[in-house]
């Protein structure tokens, strides 16, 4: 069994980093033990990793920094169950497993020349940034690049270092945007749907990225349709119970289709030809 | 491939005995009131005549199955150093199934699909896979739910089987149907007690044939592209034909053909493993998300999924293959009688 490969086998990596993004969210940036397997990894924006902790088990978490920038490899959590409890605990210099990359991507290539909306609520701006990195990394080969993104309150706001730099760039729009007032916030308030209609982007040679909580999703894709974007030019990412993260154990079908091999990315129309309730 | 053989009932166990030699043989042993799969011992009652209550799927997938096991080891000059060491499984052992049937051995078919073929070898499942060699029993007599004949199999099939072997009286008619069974029959100490099979062919076809007819048919053929995508999109027909059901999961367990799998953890301080077990597609917590969604939250979501993924989305994938072998498990030993038969007869498209 030597020769074949495993796929169940985790690489090991070592915490690197941990950072604070929220009062439930912490990112980890990790990096192989092995330095050979560090300098050839490769993946594309929006596939997705298995984070292991030994004795506890594993989740499935996308990979948020870009493939432009390989000093480390970064994963969003927010404490939800006893995996995501488990990483919470951990301390830079720890060592855990790393199944990745899985899953398919986002077609970046097809998005070249065209003008993109993101659209992002809460920790679903984890699979947008990957793709916001890449592209600003770039910057040239893709029109203009405008951010709704919205939590519920300034705290919960992801990634406020990179906020701080797209609100900073002539080059991107940011449109922040939280729930409700709040002291000390001076942009807008409402939900991220709202503000997508208030804002209004023209579908024209427009492609609209978005994640976000379910319920979040589902309005923007309605608001979307009122704007007249079309189907195969809405994007979205999918979350499911995964375990074998290869399109096997059979927990996150939709249809013939595993959002862990087949997706976590899907175009609107795609996903309404698999019939999937979202 | 050798001429079919003959091996009298009087020398079964002897058989066992010289083919155990080289592997582990599992045959099927009465225990209580049910027939299950067992290592060959001795004090053991084989049970031939029945069906296994239990398909032997546990031979190659085995219900829990270790991907590996791990080791902490703290650094001696810093204790808050902790590094982790990861041992998979190097070999796995040769095995034989004995006296499985045909519905059985196609389950195996089902799996190779999906373990082998469409996403790069499962190491496991594949180690063990090469390493076992199956000898089905012709189907003497249809159970209660049996419907393979509907699905394209039948008693006799031969699909997925190394040995074919047909209670023919006084003994067993052997044919070998693949190469693996084909050496098998011809290792010296087997062959010494393989007689010339030719005279027992007659008797044999015969048998076989007769249990064919007498296997009921709920339908008379299936193709994927036969079953109403509005029926099965209708929420009122799965309530209709579940509504019974109790989530139980003794169909997935008993079934030859579900492999859904959990991965879990095990560890003591310093040491732990990593396992894979089966799973029941027909359990809420198999889909329940950590944020409290779940895409499939009733059992009737559930069920659709189970019948979706057998007779529509498997044979969409995998050359209209359906992914059910019509054993009737799940019909005989279902504790509220929900009738897997019926409901897919349902859902065939009327005319």
């Amino acid at each position: 069994m030597d020769q074949m490969k495993n796929p169940y086998l985790p690489e090991l990596a070592t915490v690197v980093k941990i950072i604070d993004e929220t009062p439930n969210i912490k990112s980890l940036q990790v990096v192989f033990n092995d330095p050979e397997k560090m300098k050839n990894f490769r993946f594309e924006p929006g596939q997705v990793g298995q984070l292991s902790i030994f004795g506890v088990g594993e989740s499935t978490f996308v990979i948020n920094s870009p493939p432009t920038r390989m000093d480390y490899l970064q994963f969003s959590v927010m404490k939800a169950g006893e995996v995501t409890a488990a990483i919470h605990e951990l301390h830079e210099g720890d060592v855990i497993g790393v199944r990745a990359p899985l899953g398919n991507w986002f077609p970046y290539n097809e998005m070249k020349g065209k003008k993109i909306l993101f659209i992002g609520g809460g920790i679903g701006l984890a699979p947008l940034r990957t793709l916001i990195l890449y592209m600003l990394d770039n910057r040239a080969d893709y029109g203009d690049i405008t951010i709704i993104y919205g939590s519920r309150t300034p705290p919960d706001l992801c990634y406020k270092y990179d906020l701080e730099d797209w609100a900073s760039r002539k080059d991107v729009e940011l449109i922040l945007t939280v729930d409700n007032e709040y002291p000390g916030w001076d942009k807008r308030t409402g939900f991220v749907p709202t503000v997508l209609n208030e804002v209004a982007p023209s579908p024209e040679n427009t492609i609209a990225i978005t994640c976000g909580p379910p319920i979040m999703i589902k309005f923007v894709l309605q608001n979307l349709a009122k704007l007249n974007f079309n189907d195969d030019h809405i994007i979205t990412t999918l979350e499911a119970r995964m375990k074998c993260g290869i399109g096997i154990c059979g927990r996150c079908n939709i249809g013939t289709n595993y959002i862990c091999k087949d997706g976590p990315v899907f175009s609107l129309a795609k996903l309404k030809a698999l019939r999937a309730e979202i | 491939m050798a001429p079919a053989g003959f091996l009298s009932k009087k020398r079964m166990e002897d058989f066992l005995k010289e083919i155990g030699k080289d592997a582990l043989v599992h045959v099927p042993v009465l225990e209580g009131n049910v027939v299950v799969f067992r290592p060959y011992g001795q004090n053991q009652t084989i049970n031939l005549e029945r069906p296994a209550n239990a398909p032997p799927k546990a031979v190659i997938f085995p219900q829990s199955d270790t991907f590996f096991t791990f080791r902490f080891i703290k650094d001696p000059q810093d204790p808050k150093k902790v590094s982790v060491e990861i041992n998979p499984p190097s070999d796995f052992p040769e095995a034989i199934i004995f006296g499985c049937r045909p519905c059985d051995a196609k389950g195996f078919k089902i799996y190779d699909k999906v373990y082998i073929e469409a996403n790069g070898p499962d190491p496991y499942y594949m180690g063990r896979r090469e390493k076992t060699t199956i000898i089905t029993l012709a189907c003497p007599a249809p159970s209660a739910g049996c419907f393979c004949t509907a699905l394209g199999g039948g008693p006799a099939e031969k699909d997925g089987s190394d040995i074919l072997m047909t209670d023919v009286g006084e003994g067993f008619y052997l044919e070998p149907v693949t190469e693996k069974g084909d050496k098998l029959l011809k290792a010296q100490g087997v062959a010494q007690l393989i007689e010339d099979g030719a005279k027992y062919g007659q008797e044999a076809t015969k048998r076989q044939k007769d249990t064919h007819d007498s296997v009921k048919k709920p339908f008379e053929s299936i193709n994927y592209r036969d079953l109403s995508r509005d029926l099965f999109d209708d929420d009122r027909f799965w309530e209709e034909m579940v509504s019974k059901c109790i989530s139980c999961g003794a169909c997935t367990y008993l079934c030859p053909t579900c492999y859904c799998f959990n991965i879990t953890d095990e560890k003591t301080l310093e040491q732990g493993e990593r396992l894979r077990s089966w799973d029941s597609c027909m359990f809420k917590h198999f889909t329940l998300e950590a944020s409290g969604h779940n895409p499939r939250p009733t059992k009737f979501k559930r069920y659709k999924n189970r019948i979706g993924h057998k007779f529509l989305w498997y044979p969409e994938k995998y050359e209209e293959i359906i992914a059910c072998c019509g054993c009737g498990r799940c019909i005989r030993y279902c504790p509220v009688s929900v009738d897997i038969s019926e409901i897919v007869s349902n859902l065939r498209k009327t005319e």
